[in-house]
């Protein structure tokens, strides 16, 4: 139990998100009235993709430095999961868009750029796919996943605030201060946000741990029918 | 093990305590759109919501175990 502690914090943190995010006061504003809580859910999937991509990142320039296999198996779950993210946030924010930008998808920059993201990461997972060499495959996707990076940030973290953005806190001064959120409502995105990157480093840990068993499993058989031939 | 589970309990069952604290506070306040809220049964929403949500973090927990004892079982073989 001692080990688990965070895990319990995640589910607390996001139960209380939801509980708070529901049952709070948000302020009144046009257009968006009370979907303004999906701030609580639909921003806290982009934090925490984002997150699962710094953390990806960090496990590649890791596995660079020695070229530890654990390190490249690690880097690729969590892009998974941050992908996984991504597609949460991109399906919510679609719907909310409907209901207050007037369409499921509008050519703002982000949108745009979050998708362009989301493709540079599924070529990520299909360079990785497309390569038998363990070593070489590792190698190769910890360089790609260095320059993946950098361009997610350039799409979505500076390409939106240079131009127009239908976003909030973009086209200009992206500070917090920006957002239509007030201090009440940062006490309920904030623990949302560490809630659901908890649980994301939760399920990449139980997915790292299926992929080293099914990897063991996988060079026993290749030595076995080795020592057959 | 027993210990493990009574822990799960009294977490849901302090998360259960956390809602109906707000729901208290939310009837003592002067009537405004709170009350509107609570006559609107947003209080089930929320509910069912983290019934959901308790139970994808069961299932997830489960698969957790199932992935350690997969682990372990592979160290004992490679002994």
């Amino acid at each position: 139990m001692q080990k688990h502690w965070w895990k319990v914090l995640s589910v607390l943190l996001i139960a209380y998100s939801i509980i708070a995010g529901f049952l709070g006061d948000v302020p009144a504003r046009d257009i968006l009235n009370e979907s303004i809580r999906n701030l609580y859910f639909h921003v806290s999937m982009w934090f925490a993709m984002i997150t699962m991509m710094t953390i990806s990142l960090v496990y590649s320039i890791k596995y660079l430095a020695g070229y530890k296999r654990p390190f490249d198996n690690r880097a690729n779950l969590f892009a998974e999961m941050g992908l996984v993210f991504s597609f949460l946030g991109i399906v919510t924010g679609a719907l909310w868009a409907k209901f207050t930008w007037g369409a499921f998808w509008t050519n703002d920059p982000k949108l745009n750029g979050t998708a362009i993201t989301i493709l540079i990461y599924l070529a990520y997972f299909i360079l990785r796919g497309s390569m038998d060499d363990q070593d070489k495959k590792a190698r190769i996707a910890a360089v790609y996943n260095i320059f993946a990076f950098v361009l997610m940030i350039v799409f979505i973290g500076i390409l939106p605030r240079i131009t127009d953005s239908l976003h909030p806190g973009n086209g200009g001064n992206p500070g917090f201060n920006q957002y239509d959120m007030d201090s009440s409502m940062r006490q309920v995105f904030y623990p949302a946000v560490l809630g659901w990157i908890l649980f994301g480093v939760w399920v990449a840990g139980i997915r790292y741990r299926i992929n080293t068993s099914k990897e063991r499993i996988e060079t026993w058989k290749n030595d076995i029918l080795n020592q057959l031939h | 093990m027993e210990k493990r589970y009574f822990k799960s309990i009294a977490l849901i069952a302090g998360l259960f305590a956390c809602l109906f604290a707000n729901a208290q506070e939310a009837t003592s306040r002067p009537e405004m759109a709170d009350a509107m809220r609570a006559n609107g049964k947003i209080y089930v929403v929320v509910t069912v919501l983290l019934i959901i949500f308790i139970g994808i973090v069961v299932y997830l927990i489960s698969i957790d175990r199932k992935a350690t004892r997969l682990q372990n079982e592979l160290n004992e073989l490679k002994k």
